[in-house]
């Protein structure tokens, strides 16, 4: 039981066989985090550093939940660029690491390419826990996870993700990664927070929400930073949520249920509105369980091709 | 007792006289004596065989940051001029933003002073002034002063000269003194905060993209700036399809533009960063292979004059950090032969001949620096070999810096030596 890589960088062109396997390696994992007694011995003996250069409490809780789960040791450090204001460079925090004979490292940072770097000077497994606006692919697979949970499937399902996806490694994750599941992709948003030829990557694009909703199973509803307003790239929030914004009412003229995904941290009311992330068709909370389910699943898979 | 050296039996192509024919020359204390077929030595006489290798007007590359003043731990006159050496060339124009920048009379004259001492001054160092004060873009440099002092040409390189109303003084300015203005063309607005051509693999690689327009836009708003001042106007390391035809256009309605290209924008494309080497960034951005080709197309039927390099060294602590935070750039002096013979005239894209034209008779004509092979006349030449392969070994760089994305490339051409100032480099 391995997948075909040393580590986990990304879902562009990660092969359907190795998706698979962690989607279903997953549902024994979360059958686990069920039980009254949480924890296997899987990973005893190995030693995780969380290397966290961007604040994620989310990402990060989940992380070092699943690597507790398995009995590893885990180190955490949020090094918040610290160290790059200190001069270091990521290389040099690479060697430090090299040097403590770290097995597995799970880093955050807000640049792309970073977990790349890291893979080919360090001999440690990589998980890239959210590569500035590159990929997120735990993120991903827990979205995949919870999709076949509750469709069955994949293969067959369109999903629609909405609003920032310029910035978004959520949404790059997901395109890559459901499109080789079988599913289609779409994206909405804003012409200026749409990323520049998107559609070669095989998506449609649409920037009236109404227009896509009849047509797609689930929304994943992107996080909207308040920055991207002083940004310029729309010019409120509160138009944002008038013409981006995921609504009940919006919901109920499509005529169907639309399951409901969201990465977290919620705006709410500006693109989600309360009714709606806490409504029947959300499985928000799923998602986060289903996190700690994946990520002990991707460590299990990569600790296990040792 | 005169120093007397023969160039034998090599194949002498000189642009400016249309020359293309095997022969010996016969050079007396740095002046070429003699242009004969055969030349009999006299004892005494060094004879230096370049039988299958090209004698040259001598090779000059117009886009150089050699970083001295200010920035010595990425390469100093000395590096630069050594590494200019080694790639084949007698000449380099090193851009002014150096700290200070060359926006004085007498860093022009430092940096001179700096060029003659460095390998006995057999390179010869033609500074590039600021257009603006500090490179700030906002006054004028005292121009007149700086072209009296010795620099060729006029730039913010680094940066674009943003305010159109600067630009067209800078214009006006310079035509007084005949240099050109020589603009690295980018809307800052429009560039800021990216890293990479703006497309698909940027998408994908969720790095922030530099659009095409941003140099396309200033290009034409350049243009109309050079034929309103009738001045003349040099587009610096040109790197899209519309940029190139723009340029065509120009040149048609008889605008007094120039333009030049990198080896590295008519070879490689933004798919090499996928691997987010940090050595695959450069301003401008590499860009598609639409662009690659147009380049190409302009090589081919004149649009574009030069081949220039944007040698721009940085340390290798500066490049290993992340894609964002990296500086721009690349070293390319000791890249440009092999990689212009080897995309270009292997692929009959260009001929040997257009080759040196685009090295030397054309970028010296824009900066007024023009030579050629002729008897009387002071030898300034380069010995290139151009069927000699060769791997790219960044190791064995003389330059300063050694970030190239070439490393372990196979190349076809290279130079073997430079003669200037009566000096023989032969490497």
């Amino acid at each position: 039981m391995s997948l075909s890589s040393r580590h986990l960088l990304r879902l562009q062109g990660m092969p359907k066989e190795d998706i698979v396997k962690i989607l279903d390696t997953a549902i024994s994992f979360k059958e686990i985090l069920n039980r009254p007694i949480k924890k296997v011995p899987t990973l005893q003996g190995k030693t995780i550093v969380n290397l966290f250069f961007e604040n994620s409490t989310r990402t990060r809780t989940s992380f070092e939940l699943a690597e507790r789960r398995l009995s590893a040791d885990v180190l955490s450090f949020a090094a918040a660029s610290s160290s790059v204001t200190k001069g270091e460079t990521l290389k040099d925090t690479a060697r430090n690491i090299e040097a403590m004979k770290i097995d597995m490292v799970v880093i955050r940072h807000n640049a792309a390419g970073t977990a790349d770097f890291l893979s080919k000077v360090i001999s440690a497994n990589i998980i890239n826990a959210g590569d500035g606006q590159h990929e997120h692919p735990t993120q991903g697979l827990l979205d995949m996870f919870t999709l076949r949970e509750k469709f069955g499937h994949l293969e067959g399902l369109h999903i629609c993700v909405v609003g920032d996806v310029l910035h978004s490694r959520v949404a790059r994750s997901n395109i890559f990664g459901l499109q080789t599941m079988g599913a289609k992709v779409s994206v909405c948003g804003p012409a200026t927070l749409i990323p520049r030829e998107i559609e070669k990557l095989g998506v449609d694009v649409y920037h009236h929400i109404d227009e896509i909703l009849p047509k797609v199973d689930a929304l994943n509803v992107l996080r909207i930073q308040m920055e991207r307003e002083a940004g310029g790239y729309f010019p409120s929030l509160r138009e944002f949520h008038r013409f981006f914004g995921v609504t009940k009412e919006r919901l109920d003229r499509a005529g169907k249920p639309i399951t409901i995904l969201h990465p977290g941290p919620i705006n709410r009311d500006v693109e989600l509105s309360a009714d709606v992330a806490d409504g029947p068709h959300s499985v928000i909370l799923e998602q986060v369980l289903n996190g700690v389910a994946i990520r002990m699943a991707v460590l299990y898979l990569l600790g296990a091709s040792e | 007792m005169s120093k007397r050296i023969i160039l034998q039996s090599g194949r002498l192509i000189d642009p400016s006289t249309k020359k293309d024919e095997v022969t010996d020359i016969l050079i007396v204390d740095g002046t070429i004596e003699t242009i004969r077929k055969s030349i009999p030595a006299s004892p005494g006489d060094q004879v230096v065989d370049l039988k299958g290798k090209i004698v040259s007007p001598g090779l000059i590359d117009i886009h150089v940051h050699l970083r001295e003043p200010g920035y010595e731990h990425k390469e100093t006159i000395e590096t630069g001029t050594l590494s200019a050496a080694h790639g084949g060339f007698t000449a380099v124009c090193c851009m002014p933003n150096t700290n200070p920048a060359i926006d004085d009379e007498s860093i022009v004259t430092f940096i001179q002073t700096q060029g003659k001492k460095a390998h006995d001054g057999i390179v010869d160092i033609f500074p590039i002034a600021s257009v603006s004060k500090a490179r700030e873009g906002k006054t004028l440099a005292p121009i007149a002063e700086l072209v009296r002092a010795g620099a060729v040409g006029l730039s913010d390189d680094g940066a674009p000269v943003f305010d159109a109303k600067i630009m067209r003084r800078a214009l006006e300015y310079a035509m007084m003194y005949d240099v050109p203005v020589m603009q690295h063309c980018e809307i800052p607005e429009l560039a800021h905060g990216g890293v990479m051509n703006e497309g698909k693999v940027a998408t994908e690689l969720g790095l922030p993209g530099i659009p095409g327009i941003a140099e396309e836009i200033m290009i034409a708003r350049d243009l109309l700036l050079a034929e309103y001042t009738n001045s003349r106007y040099h587009v610096c390391h040109m790197s899209t399809a519309v940029a190139v035809d723009l340029v065509r256009q120009g040149k048609k309605k008889g605008i007094k533009v120039t333009c030049e290209v990198t080896p590295h924008h008519f070879t490689v494309t933004d798919e090499i960063v996928r691997s987010y080497d940090t050595n695959t960034k450069m301003n401008p951005p590499l860009r598609t292979q639409k662009d690659v080709d147009a380049i190409k197309e302009g090589l081919k039927d004149g649009t574009i004059d030069v081949i220039a390099t944007d040698h721009a060294p940085h340390s290798l602590d500066e490049k290993e950090v992340d894609y964002i935070q990296a500086p721009f750039g690349i070293v390319g002096l000791e890249t440009a032969i092999g990689l212009t013979v080897s995309e270009l005239v292997e692929h009959n894209v260009i001929s040997l001949m257009q080759m040196i034209e685009k090295l030397s008779t054309n970028p010296r004509k824009i900066i007024g620096k023009e030579i050629r092979i002729a008897e009387g006349e002071p030898a300034n030449l380069s010995f290139i070999d151009p069927d000699v392969e060769w791997k790219v070994e960044i190791a064995k760089f003389k330059s300063k810096s050694k970030n190239s994305p070439f490393e372990g490339k196979g190349l076809k051409g290279k130079a073997i030596g430079i003669y200037n100032h009566g000096k023989l480099m032969l490497y």
